[in-house]
């Protein structure tokens, strides 16, 4: 038989650096040290900082496996009974908007697939716009933005000053924004940062989307992993549904039930009538089927199981409070380790009042890279550490980390 | 309808008290992937053995396509792929929204209801240097017309004497002839001389994971160097698209691979899957010939898998669909998986009403 003659046909193509967060995971399998701790991937840990699957999953798996469910294609939308109860867990079952039948639910591929969805409905019906993201933010984003071709540019956010949120610049960016544009904001729990805006800040946040007639985007990836409340962590994107605004939200179930594996998550668009939610579903729909037909189904199954039954559902709000309870003994124990063992008198307070699984230390780049080099303690280089994969036990020696890494780098 | 060796796989996984779901590699399950390898390019294939072959977990079929065409529109100096007249109806789409640009050659000849060889020649012929070829590795659909082995070694010797790359779409290994390794011929074919060549895979059909999403997609290359390479740009498509796979299907078709017993209780149901729907063609056949309906039928049982164009035109579907209750596309395209021994003299009648009533 006759060889195919040829060099490749891919000689040219460069070796890609890895994942800025999923790569630290890659690093830390590699290290052999005893020492070695994975503050990297936001992925919840137990106390004992293996991963766990919720009590409440196992149950609906065991259930659907006792149905014995077919595996038929889901259409190009998705589960029907997983986006009913994702948009009334969102949004709150009574709320007017879904009674109303203007909300547009696609199933998708969690928080990354329902981004970069509503991403490409952007590209296609806004190709003018561009999409304003904070500064910093999940890194992912950007690349989800690049790949559809839309444009962005940063707003303020946070401030390193005050470890805190730099309101007025946020304000300040997002008002002089061109007119119609998409504003990213994270529901709860903010990443990397941990801090989210106050009940007023959102209010004047609210106030400048609506006077530029703004788009408002949610990224919704911890509702009830952050406070414990499912309503409470909602409660920035129904106060914006409240005003009468159109609003898009991307979801996730990765974090709250633990479905990281199962890709799990809805885009929502909230949308002005119900005709007009019909035709944006109809062409989300269009951009789902070329890149991936239809979603799959075992996630949507169990969440729909979980939401639908009134003990299951119960069952994983406890669990869910358990989780988030949990990384606030953690931050607890590890500002009370820093507060003890720094000397320097600055202030760490910003561990406990951050929110979520992240927590910006401040670190820069060289003192991240001390804490992986010298401590063996895996990050992000933003400086962004996951409590959810830290536990009490380590608390200390991650406050000796970071003070060393604090004061003795530059 | 699930398999039975699909349910115990899942059972096993679901009993498992010590699984977890952590988020997958970006590239997916890493035992899927080299399974999967495996089952389409054979477990002794030269391109596996020197370690050339970027395998990533996508979406099913679809999913592979996509990554792929994305991978392409980035990576490859050609930015046109050319698919067959007529094929699947999202494969356009889903190149053109990947960043290429579609062509079409010719295919499917309704004179003889069977391959139109010499077209196919001269179109990839005139195709430029270098161009991406879209080919169904087996069970061609919608028209269930395939290649002979001859005429593949014709289309591998012309693909590559022009340098065309091949991009092959398995959604129907094992499901076709009813022998996995009968179905991955044409795809061995174009490994063995050494080439490159991009390959999406599904266990939809296959394995019924339909609605799980379970696929991977394979890229041959000329070295083992440049396959880390590429595997690590199909990462950065990956992940700004849906950041990893999901894990329950692939979990379960790993499952199923690296277990003989289960891979060989797999092979059963689906010779008898690929059986059934043979079956179905020859029935249907003889139905017609015993009618004594006009025109040739023999099509019926040279076509191969899930689908079969019939030749009827339009007027005919919409009559069978009026006084017959029966569906089926405009082009006449029947799924031979929606018939059982019951239904096949009902819609024998209406191909027979059809033809005769109407021209």
């Amino acid at each position: 038989m006759a060889l195919a003659v040829d060099a490749s046909r891919f000689e040219g193509v460069p070796m890609a650096p890895p994942d800025p967060i999923l790569g630290v995971s890659e690093a830390f399998k590699a290290d052999t040290s005893d020492l070695k701790l994975n503050l990297g991937v936001g992925a919840y840990r137990t106390e004992e900082l293996q991963p766990a699957v919720l009590n409440v999953v196992k149950k609906a798996e065991k259930l659907m496996l006792e149905k014995g469910e077919n595996k038929e294609y889901l259409p190009i939308e998705g589960f029907a009974a997983f986006n009913k109860a994702t948009a009334d867990l969102l949004l709150g079952a009574d709320n007017p908007v879904i009674k109303q039948g203007r909300v547009a639910t696609l199933q998708s591929l969690s928080g990354t697939g329902s981004l970069r969805l509503a991403a490409a409905f952007i590209q296609r019906y806004f190709p003018d716009a561009k999409v304003l993201i904070s500064s910093p933010t999940w890194g992912n984003h950007k690349n989800i933005f690049n790949d559809a071709r839309v444009p962005w540019s940063e707003y303020r956010y946070y401030d390193p000053k005050t470890v805190g949120l730099d309101f007025e610049g946020m304000i300040a960016d997002i008002q002089a924004a061109p007119e119609g544009s998409f504003v990213l904001l994270h529901g709860c729990a903010h990443n990397p940062t941990g801090i989210d805006p106050t009940p007023e800040q959102w209010e004047k946040l609210a106030d400048v989307i609506e006077e530029k007639k703004h788009m408002p985007f949610f990224d919704v990836a911890y509702q009830g992993f952050a406070s414990g409340s499912l309503d409470e962590d909602a409660s920035s994107v129904r106060l914006f549904v409240k005003r009468g605004l159109e609003v898009f939200v991307a979801q996730s179930y990765s974090k709250n039930l633990g479905l990281y594996a199962e890709r799990i998550g809805a885009i929502n668009v909230i949308c002005s009538a119900p005709e007009v939610a019909d035709r944006v579903k109809s062409q989300l729909k269009r951009l789902a089927r070329p890149m991936y037909s239809n979603p799959p189904i075992h996630g949507a199954k169990i969440v729909a199981n979980v939401v639908g039954d009134p003990t299951m559902f119960g069952e994983w709000k406890e669990e869910m409070e358990q989780m988030a309870g949990r990384i606030k003994n953690v931050r607890q124990k590890l500002y009370d380790s820093l507060t003890e063992k720094d000397q320097s008198g600055k202030d760490w307070s910003f561990i406990l009042s951050q929110i979520g699984m992240f927590s910006f230390t401040g670190l820069n780049r060289p003192q991240s890279d001390n804490m992986t080099d010298k401590w063996h303690i895996y990050m992000t280089k933003d400086g962004r550490i996951s409590l959810a994969g830290l536990n009490l036990a380590k608390c200390e020696y991650l406050a000796d980390a970071i003070i060393d890494s604090f004061h003795n780098v530059n | 309808m699930v398999l039975n060796v699909v349910r115990r796989a899942e059972q096993m996984l679901i009993q498992n008290e010590s699984r977890v779901k952590e988020y997958l590699p970006i590239t997916g399950l890493a035992d899927f992937n080299k399974l999967s390898a495996k089952l389409i390019f054979g477990a002794d294939s030269p391109a596996i053995q020197e370690n050339r072959v970027a395998t990533v977990q996508c979406l099913s079929g679809t999913g592979s396509l996509r990554v792929g065409g994305e991978f392409l529109a980035r990576h490859y100096h050609e930015r046109t792929i050319y698919i067959p007249q007529p094929t699947w109806g999202n494969h356009p789409k889903v190149f053109t929204l990947a960043g290429l640009t579609a062509r079409s050659y010719r295919y499917y000849d309704p004179a003889t209801r069977g391959l139109d060889f010499q077209g196919l020649l001269e179109d990839l012929s005139s195709a430029p240097s270098g161009a991406i070829v879209l080919l169904h590795a087996c069970a061609h659909n919608p028209t269930g017309v395939d290649p002979t082995l001859e005429q593949w070694e014709q289309i591998r010797q012309l693909m590559r004497s022009k340098a065309l790359l091949p991009f092959f779409d398995s959604a129907y290994q094992g499901f076709a002839s009813g022998s996995l390794d009968k179905d991955a011929q044409s795809v061995r074919m174009f490994v063995a001389d050494g080439g490159e060549l991009l390959m999406a895979q599904s266990y939809a059909k296959n394995m019924g994971l339909y609605g799980e999403r379970v696929g991977a997609l394979s890229i041959v290359c000329g070295s083992a160097d440049i396959a880390v390479k590429v595997e690590s740009q199909l990462k950065l498509v990956i992940r700004p698209m849906y950041s990893n796979p999901p894990l329950h299907g692939a979990s379960i078709v790993a499952t199923i691979l690296k277990d003989s017993a289960m891979f060989d209780e797999w092979t059963l149901e689906l010779k008898a899957m690929a059986d059934r729907i043979i079956s179905m063609r020859e029935q249907l056949f003889n139905a017609l010939k015993i009618r004594e309906t006009p025109g040739d039928w023999s099509h019926i049982i040279k076509q191969i898998g899930m689908f079969t164009f019939t030749g009827l035109n339009s007027d005919q579907v919409a009559f069978m669909r009026q006084e017959y209750h029966i569906y089926m596309t405009s082009d006449g395209r029947i799924s031979m998986a929606g018939l059982s021994s019951r239904t096949v003299p009902h819609l024998a009648d209406a191909i027979h009403a059809a033809v005769t009533k109407l021209k």
